[in-house]
């Protein structure tokens, strides 16, 4: 039967996050966390095969204590087992070092299949899972729109810009889902009740992770975040309201002057 | 600090389908003769792919000094493990300082497998790029958090300082006709190994008339549209205007455009002359993909919307009269 690995990040809802108007700061206060889209995409690719094949469904998340949620949510979609890699040592870690750590994580458990995001809504870096592969030894496919088992590899559909490749590629490999993938399953009722009272969630901290100190956290991270600062916004222009022929009229004479029309 | 005086020049990996170079890797050679002037370093553009060599002139006239050549049969087409062994293999000898890659599907997808080989950091989806005038490093400027802030990244201990960068952003250099490169046939032995995989079918997805990114003029429509059938209002004005249509996610995701329309932090960042917004709120992932357009020019019926925040022009009313009244006249007026 195929081991199939889903890695999954809990984010804060970014679409949520508003801007205070007089700071331009972030208001972080009663942003939800929820399950990262693109992730949620592999985890519904592996349950469905495991619904078609059978499969054993193990997710991995790393983050604060609080990222169980996530992983509670995954065990009532149907995920198997949930692991959750946390500890201060792997904190304030860039993608180079989140990725060694997670491969770490995931080098302790059988893999056929590792399902990344193809990338995170509050980082959008879309570097963990092709490095995770690298980290791993295993070939990557990104953006994956359409997968199906056949024999000993998988048949992806991976998009680009203006085509699609089908590809093969042979297991153990790692595939990272597009939320065009499907669309994901809800949770049960029965089993929200067996992820919350049945089934555990394994806490790995420093320790239970293989990897070198030098390749962790922030010590562990090539890069370095140098300053953030609000966007600058720019000045606003001219806005009118009057009826909408003399506004049409208004937009003409604006594209006259710009040597548009 | 760490001295890095092995490690010089500025270069590009020049992503080419099909013997066509993608328009990302010219604003990049733009950009990176830039950064080299800051550094007293020369610009090297890195051509991959399999019976190419005769893009290395185009090359040169946008400004690369140096074309280093990996000309393959397993770099024929696309797929991460060969390019990412042409590429590591081009680091190791020719220890770049800095090296740039496009944030295409390509790019994102070859330059996080190469960090993870070379162990050197990766920032994704710059936006702005400059060196630092008292270290000398790259500062590397991208959005965070959905857009919602922007944040200068550093790699001090680790060479080459990487990068992708989004396409539309810079600026790519006039051209100089005739300018030549000098070439570097650089062979180096891919290996075939597990991490190959087998391409079986290639599908072209979409015709050129919905490519947004190279557009002057964009009609763009969001979720005040209301339907797909209002957003022929939108083909009009686009046709009267020889432009083409764009959306926002809200209206790709309702189906009432193609994802390849898309505008935003999902979708295409544009710098058209023109772009007009119509029925788009102006959510700041949208606000993201568009802002750097020359003129914006916003239709929205709700006065408090950010979109009136960035744009030129501002008119608040009903689309669905102001649209067709608008593409009439310019018609009246071309006749």
């Amino acid at each position: 039967m195929l081991n199939i690995i889903v890695c999954i990040k809990q984010v804060p809802d970014t679409n949520e996050v508003r801007l205070d108007p007089k700071t331009g700061t972030l208001i972080r206060e009663g942003v939800p966390s929820i399950m990262n889209p693109d992730d949620k995409a592999g985890l519904e690719a592996a349950l469905r095969i495991k619904d078609e094949l059978g499969a054993t469904v193990r997710v991995v998340s790393m983050g604060p204590a609080q990222a169980d949620a996530v992983l509670r949510e995954a065990l009532a979609m149907g995920a198997d087992e949930a692991y959750l890699v946390s500890d201060r040592a792997f904190g304030g870690a860039d993608t180079w070092a989140t990725s060694s750590t997670i491969a770490a994580a995931v080098s302790k458990l059988p893999y056929d299949i590792v399902f990344t995001g193809r990338q995170a809504i509050d980082g959008d870096t879309a570097q963990v899972g092709p490095q995770m592969a690298e980290h791993l030894g295993i070939p990557n496919v990104s953006y994956a729109e359409e997968i199906r088992v056949v024999g000993d590899s998988l048949i992806v559909k991976r998009q680009f810009e203006n085509s699609y490749q089908v590809v093969r590629v042979k297991m153990p490999c790692l595939v990272t889902a597009l939320t065009e993938l499907n669309r994901p399953r809800y949770m049960t009722p029965g089993g929200i009740f067996r992820a919350y009272r049945e089934k555990e969630v394994t806490v790995w901290t420093r320790p239970d992770v293989p990897v070198d100190d030098s390749n962790i956290g922030l010590k562990g991270s090539p890069t370095r975040v140098k300053e953030s600062f609000p966007k600058a916004m720019k000045g606003k222009g001219e806005v009118v309201t009057m009826d909408a022929e003399a506004e049409a009229d208004w937009l003409l004479e604006k594209l006259r002057e710009k040597f548009i029309v | 600090m760490k001295q890095f005086s092995d490690h010089k020049g500025v270069y590009v990996f020049i992503q080419q389908v099909e013997g066509v170079i993608a328009p990302v890797s010219f604003e990049l050679i733009g950009k990176a003769k830039e950064l080299a002037k800051a550094l007293g370093a020369s610009v090297s553009a890195v051509l991959c792919g399999y019976n190419v060599a005769h893009l290395a002139d185009e090359l040169g006239e946008y400004g690369a000094d140096t074309v280093v050549l990996i000309d393959d049969p397993a770099l024929a087409e696309y797929t991460t493990e060969p390019y990412a062994q042409a590429i590591y293999g081009a680091i190791e000898y020719f220890k770049p300082e800095i090296f740039l890659y496009g944030a295409t599907t390509i790019g994102r997808d070859l330059a996080p497998r190469v960090s993870a080989r070379v162990h050197t950091g990766l920032t994704a989806d710059c936006t702005k790029l400059e060196i630092d005038p008292e270290t000398g490093r790259l500062l590397m400027t991208r959005p965070a958090f959905g857009g919602n802030l922007m944040a200068t990244i550093v790699c001090p201990d680790f060479r080459p300082q990487m990068a992708t960068v989004r396409p539309g952003v810079m600026q790519r250099a006039e051209r100089e006709e005739g300018r030549r490169a000098m070439v570097l046939p650089f062979n180096l032995k891919i290996e075939k190994n597990d991490c190959f995989i087998e391409v079986l079918d290639v599908i072209k997805k979409m015709n050129e008339s919905v490519d947004i990114s190279e557009a002057d003029i964009l009609v763009s429509g969001g979720r005040g549209m209301g339907s797909k059938e209002n957003f022929g209002m939108l083909y009009d004005l686009a046709d009267a205007l020889g432009g083409r249509v764009a959306a926002s996610r809200a209206a790709v995701d309702a189906g009432w455009a193609d994802k390849e329309q898309q505008v935003g932090q999902t979708g295409k960042t544009v710098r058209p002359k023109l772009y007009i917004a119509v029925g788009i709120s102006g959510a700041i992932q949208h606000l993201a993909g568009m802002e750097e357009s020359e003129i914006i020019i916003a239709i929205n019926r709700d006065e408090t919307a950010p979109i009136f925040n960035v744009a030129d022009f501002g008119v608040v009313g009903d689309l669905h009269k102001i649209v067709p009244m608008l593409t009439q006249k310019i018609k009246e007026l071309k006749n």
